[in-house]
């Protein structure tokens, strides 16, 4: 193959990472852009969310898609609903104290690994994606006869990998809309622009922390669904999307959800391109070493206010 | 007593209580008291920026391993004997820890946080990508001939406990007078209020950059030592976990105080080792303790005594 299609292809698996990567690190940052939380056990949460996915398929006959829908629906809400709980539990016991929040997310992520671990068991166990056609793709050159258009061999995608890019600019086009125009949405950033006053205007601040921490796991479950007919479900699996999300959540600028998305497609499809065409580790070396140079001297991240 | 000798005796007295323990306690329990002095000076290294100038910084590891790679590289492919090592450990620690406080101190709060995240995580990949020289995860041993300071055998237990003993009394006491001179004065006062310590004349930049060097010194003076004693140095010691360990103990222990971190690194020993002796879910153990302290006792447990008990605690 050329270098066209090459790039091509790794800038498709790259569009895959990011799409993952988008809805990770976007509850990550709804998570920080209203409750100032930085939540450790976020990983965790996206752990979770694929190992209920493949506990749901593993229950379920029948065609694979059966499995993968309810799974889509179950995962997100039981991660959700816990994270909630563990809100109520424990987060708003020691009032999102910075230093207590991270120690007790920590402790939290120990909880649930190690749960997991015991229920689960150490194996990595794969789900069935509900539909996997090959999907052959063209390329064009301008040769000797003009232009022309060919398939060269291996240049392909699976059409899951596709769904799961679609998948993601649907949810997260949704999220953008329940955020910018409704009364849930208004309510959110009300508590993220002035949590008390919106307290005096009458705004459940509380719930609000509790539901905003639901939301950011929930959304870390999607993602996890999304990509475990891609990789497996294992136990330790949110170590990495954790470091990831970080990454794109202060790249972006801390809690701005453009520059999140933004962030995510950079991050995703970099990290496709340079694995693609050098090592991976001295692709990740550089990368890393990147992200570091760019905070140092654009603190703020991409699209965030300054500071101060 | 006036408190600054009240707090001289508290040390000398952690001092000496370390010091008999070694004769009292059964064999295992020195050995393990001997790592948790290492770790402790690692713990009191983190404090020192953490608890004392309010820097959160999730790189610490990075500062570990320079100490640990300095010496045991230094060692590997040159030859050198244990005392130029540990300087060369040190001078690593120093440098690294000089040029990532640089560039890490442009930002503050949850970047900083994210910069050393990211500059320790570059170090911990370049361990795995140099394998040939550092044998990536795997790690490599350090002759128990290349172990003997001033014709002391550290891999002798005798020899271990002491060394960490003095390691660890010079760290602490150097600590415990650090932070009440006018230089630890003035980093608690940018602790408490950055902005106000600007007004009032301070240099904060360079005081915060000269607090980063000396507590990513002493932690690699830890890194050092740790390999030094235990004969062992690998990858695993630059990994995220080594970093969110000493934030731990220091939580734990209590930021900002001087025991703190020796009480940390004891409490979350003994509270592994004890729990993975009774189950295997050691870490659910482990999580469950963390919660409950976060709740309970959120100055962490030297700060709950200093603030019920001990108001003099420094």
């Amino acid at each position: 193959m050329d270098f066209g299609p090459h790039l091509l292809l790794a800038s498709l698996e790259g569009a895959v990472t990011a799409a993952i990567l988008a809805l990770t690190a976007m509850g990550l940052s709804i998570v920080f852009g209203v409750m100032r939380v930085v939540n450790v056990a976020h990983g965790e949460f996206y752990m979770l969310g694929a190992v209920i996915a493949w506990w749901v398929t593993s229950l379920i006959g029948g065609h694979p898609a059966i499995g993968f829908i309810l799974a889509l629906g179950i995962a997100p809400l039981v991660v959700g609903l816990l994270a909630a709980t563990a809100d109520k539990l424990i987060l708003q016991k020691i009032n999102y104290d910075p230093d207590r929040t991270i120690v007790a997310t920590i402790g939290l992520l120990y909880i649930i690994q190690q749960t997991t671990l015991m229920t689960f068991g150490p194996d990595a166990r794969p789900v069935q994606p509900p539909f996997n056609t090959r999907l052959a793709l063209p390329w064009f050159e301008y040769g000797e006869n003009g232009f022309a258009m060919f398939w060269p061999w291996g240049l392909s995608i699976t059409s899951y990998k596709l769904f799961v890019i679609i998948a993601a600019i649907g949810i997260l086009t949704a999220l953008w809309l329940v955020i910018t125009r409704s009364k849930i949405g208004l309510i959110m950033r009300a508590t993220q622009l002035d949590s008390e006053t919106a307290l005096a205007f009458g705004v459940p601040v509380e719930r609000v922390y509790m539901w905003v921490f639901g939301l950011g796991a929930g959304l870390a479950a999607v993602g996890a669904v999304l990509v475990v007919p891609i990789q497996q479900a294992h136990y330790l699996m949110g170590h990495d999307p954790l470091l990831l999300a970080f990454i794109t959540v202060i790249i972006g600028g801390l809690g701005s959800l453009p520059g999140t998305v933004i962030a995510a497609i950079l991050i995703g499809m970099s990290d496709g391109i340079i694995s693609v065409f050098f090592s991976p580790t001295l692709a990740k070396i550089i990368a890393t070493l990147v992200v570091a140079m760019v905070l140092a001297f654009r603190p703020q991240g991409l699209l965030g206010r300054s500071a101060h | 007593m006036t408190d600054s000798q009240r707090s001289n005796v508290l040390h000398l007295g952690v001092i000496a209580l370390l010091a008999v323990a070694f004769f009292i306690l059964p064999t295992y329990h020195v050995g393990n008291l001997s790592r948790i002095m290492v770790l402790a000076v690692y713990a009191i290294g983190y404090n020192f920026l953490f608890g004392y100038t309010g820097l959160l910084s999730l790189g610490h590891a990075l500062f570990f391993a320079a100490g640990m790679y300095g010496l045991g590289l230094s060692m590997e492919l040159f030859d050198l004997t244990s005392a130029p090592a540990l300087a060369i450990g040190l001078a690593s620690a120093l440098t690294i820890s000089a040029v990532i406080g640089f560039l890490a101190l442009r930002t503050s709060g949850v970047s900083f946080m994210i910069v050393t995240l990211m500059f320790a995580q570059a170090g911990y990949l370049s361990i795995l990508y140099f394998g040939t020289y550092t044998r990536g995860d795997e790690g490599f041993v350090i002759q128990q001939a290349d172990r003997v300071m001033f014709g002391l055998d550290l891999s002798n237990d005798t020899a271990r406990y002491f060394a960490a003993l003095v390691l660890f009394s010079i760290c602490f006491l150097a600590i415990a007078r650090l932070v009440q001179s006018p230089f630890g004065r003035t980093l608690i006062a940018i602790r408490e209020n950055e902005e106000r310590a600007r007004m009032l004349g301070y240099n904060t930049v360079a005081h915060k950059l000269k607090a980063v060097v000396i507590s990513g010194t002493i932690s690699g003076l830890a890194g050092a030592a740790y390999a030094l004693l235990f004969g062992y140095a690998g990858a695993t010691f630059a990994t995220v976990q080594y970093s969110i360990f000493p934030l731990l103990w220091v939580l734990l222990g209590g930021a900002g105080t001087t025991i703190g971190p020796l009480i940390g690194v004891i409490f979350m020993f003994y509270l592994i080792d004890l729990s993975s002796s009774i189950t295997s879910a050691y870490m659910l153990i482990a999580g469950v303790v963390l919660v409950l302290l976060t709740l309970f006792a959120p100055q962490g447990l030297a700060g709950e005594l200093r603030k019920r008990v001990f108001k003099w605690m420094p």
